[in-house]
């Protein structure tokens, strides 16, 4: 893995205030978390009986794993279109996606009412194991995050095995990296390709899920096509978290940004957004519901700012002079990864209307708990980049190391 | 190279391991099971006492009493009596589960919690059940309904008092035995029965006084006989149904949408197994590629 030996831990003390600060909030999150174990979901959400999902599963889960997909959008690129010098970017897309699908798990676990029988999902239910529901589309996508976050963790192997191969006092410790990269360099090719082929399921199904809603999701969100519109904007939301971050990173840990490779990223965006917009409106206009567009009230509205957030990404874009600015593609990138939270947060929660007269919107602790989800994702991201190989690019001021 | 083709092998060996299960299941629930029982709920016979309310209470010991009336379907509330109040037009409406021909609740259930079992009746497991509220996602109805203020909540719905009328020894229905409602209700607008007699009888009631149901274009419409894909529980009334909280539903079930949809995606697991190959034996070129290149 030679391409990733200029990847290299940021180092350095960790921040006193921001550990400080996280641990407090952690904390009274754990507090609070601790109430809705006892006493319910509804003493901590707005959630009712007709909005049974609301911003843990919309937000948490549905959204915050297509934002994870940094790891899946890179390895397209690099592994399967054979991009090479788009390496330096694998480990840290690796490793939000890693994040971010285990918070996503995290999530589950807060969200579901019995969540003591989890364990039973994996082996089809206890006693009675093996007995799997093959028509829930749930079901699938479970099983495939579930794995998905174990194959997650195994592709980030390296950086944690190089680091003690490297620093480890402990012989034993040593002789297990060594002998764990060897198997990397055989193995690493099929662990890529269950890391492309995993979220390509679920991440579909997650659009297959809302098609049981039927009558009751909004006929402006509601489409057959709904699998093949999620998988395509969680690529596009994937590729947009990477500039993002890489943008983020290259300020705080004064990292060489990934310009040019970002900028030859993004003329494959131009593909993946075109195409959204043209599956999204065309299979409305020929099932014959070009007059919804309109006549939706409010809806209406969401749907052309939704549509809106799409096109004006692609317009800036479009053209390669524009795209070859990094400012520029960093507005794009924002505006890609609201548009794709927007089409997720609409299809689960705003035109989801179950009955006449109910409505939903999250309570302040319901907010809270996501917040704290999120916390503990940015903690660990800060830890592991700190002590790990993860991060690219000489530090762009001369490291105290 | 050998190493490699043995890997594949092996991976090809794991995916397929999940292929075993997947069935073609879209003709699965095209119409009630032959055994199917269910109840007719006939609104222009309902006085709104409310006795079928206390009565599935005390059948299902559930908490709750008759002078503090639930409002809707709740956590402790199998059934319900509302009434609807037009103009110069009202009626009462009873709400439980639909036993659907195919539920969506069963679609969406991941290791089978809920399940259409004997006699079509459509129950809930709690030692299969995570919480994870897809059934209220997935019901058209809006009827599962979940414990929202305790730490170890259930799914509660009726599952037609399948505990009384169903003698899990000899698995036959125990003679005479009825949900806790019918059994309560004083003017029968509520029976319960066999599903093929129920829709007789009410296309009876339909033949015998047309002009006391209501009906679009004025031809007497029984709720439940195809809406939906078809429920066990049929409905009769002199008001449109939209009006009494009934959604108005095409007459395929959506869940056999998701399934097609689902299973033309997976169909034999042979679509993700081959495109795990080809992905491995792209990535497996391409770093060969570039791992000459590099040395």
């Amino acid at each position: 893995m030679a391409s990733h030996s200029h990847a290299q831990p940021v180092g350095g003390p960790l921040n006193k205030r921001f550990v400080t600060f996280m641990a407090i909030f952690l904390g009274v999150w754990a507090v609070v978390l601790l109430f809705r174990f006892i006493y319910g979901i509804g003493v901590v959400s707005g959630l009712t009986d007709y909005y049974p999902w609301g911003v843990w599963i919309a937000f948490d889960v549905v959204t915050g794993t297509a934002l994870a997909c940094g790891g899946y959008a890179i390895a397209i690129l690099c592994y399967i279109l054979n991009k090479g010098h788009y390496h330096p970017l694998v480990r840290p897309a690796l490793l939000t996606s890693a994040l971010g699908y285990s918070m996503a798990a995290l999530a589950i676990i807060l969200d579901v009412g019995r969540w003591w029988h989890i364990w039973r999902i994996p082996i089809g239910g206890f006693p009675d194991s093996f007995r799997y529901n093959w028509d829930s589309a749930l079901l699938e996508v479970a099983l495939c995050v579930m794995a998905y976050v174990g194959v997650l963790w195994i592709e980030l192997g390296p950086a944690f095995l190089e680091k003690w191969k490297a620093t480890s006092k402990s012989s034993a410790l040593v002789g297990f990296a060594t002998a764990g990269l060897k198997f990397y360099d055989k193995a690493l090719i099929w662990i890529i390709a269950l890391g492309v082929l995993l979220p390509t399921m679920h991440q579909s199904s997650l659009g297959t899920l809302m098609l049981l809603a039927g009558h009751k999701l909004h006929g402006l969100w509601f489409t057959p096509w709904i699998p093949l519109l999620f998988l395509i904007s969680c690529v596009g939301m994937g590729y947009s978290v990477v500039v993002w971050e890489s943008s983020l990173s290259s300020n705080l840990f004064k990292r060489e940004k990934e310009t040019s490779m970002l900028i030859s990223l993004s003329g494959a965006m131009v593909v993946v957004v075109s195409l959204y917009l043209v599956l999204r409106l065309g299979d409305l206009i020929i099932s014959g519901k070009t007059g919804l567009m309109f006549t939706s009230g409010w809806l209406s509205l969401v749907f052309w700012g939704e549509i809106a957030l799409f096109a004006i990404a692609l317009l800036i874009l479009a053209s390669k002079q524009r795209r070859s600015n990094f400012s520029n593609m960093l507005r794009a990138s924002i505006l890609l990864m609201l548009a794709g939270s927007m089409y997720r947060f609409n299809t689960y929660i705003t035109a989801f209307q179950p009955a006449p007269g109910q409505s939903y919107f999250p309570s302040f602790l319901e907010v809270f708990i996501t917040f704290g989800v999120i916390a503990l994702e940015i903690s660990l991201y800060y830890f592991i980049v700190t002590r790990y190989p993860i991060l690219s690019g000489a530090p762009a001021e001369a490291s105290a190391r | 190279m050998s190493i490699d083709r043995r890997t594949l092998l092996k991976g090809l060996a794991v995916a397929g391991a999940g292929a075993v299960a997947p069935v073609e299941a879209s003709e699965k629930y095209a119409e009630a099971p032959p055994d199917a029982v269910g109840m007719l709920y006939d609104a222009t016979r309902c006085i709104g006492c409310q006795a079928c309310v206390t009565a599935c209470k005390t059948a299902n010991n559930l908490p709750g009493n008759r002078y503090n009336p639930p409002r809707d379907l709740d956590g402790y509330t199998k059934n319900i009596i509302r009434i609807y109040e037009g103009e110069d037009e009202s009626s009462y409406m009873k709400s439980q589960c639909m036993h659907c021909i195919d539920p969506g609740c069963a679609n969406a259930c991941m290791i089978g919690a809920f399940k259409k079992r004997e006699y079509g009746i459509v129950t809930w497991d709690p030692e299969r059940c995570i919480g994870c509220r897809y059934c209220q996602v997935a019901c058209p109805y809006n009827i599962p309904k979940f414990q929202w203020d305790t730490g170890v909540p259930k799914i509660v719905k009726c599952e037609l008092c399948n505990h009384i009328i169903h003698d899990p020894d000899t698995g036959t229905l125990r003679e005479g035995a009825m949900p806790g409602c019918c059994q309560a209700c004083p003017k029968e607008a509520v029976i319960f029965g066999k599903y093929t007699d129920l829709v007789e009888d009410a296309k009876r009631r339909i033949a015998e006084r047309p002009e006391r149901y209501w009906g679009p274009d004025g031809e007497p419409k029984i709720f439940g006989l195809t809406d939906g894909g078809g429920t066990q529980v049929l409905y009769l009334a002199d008001l449109s149904f939209a009006k009494l909280g009934l959604p108005t539903l095409g007459d395929e079930g959506i869940a056999k949408q998701a399934r097609e949809i689902q299973h033309g995606i997976y169909r034999g697991f042979i679509a993700p197994v081959a495109l795990y190959g080809i992905l491995g034996l792209v990535i497996w070129r391409n770093s060969r590629q570039s791992k000459k290149e590099e040395g």
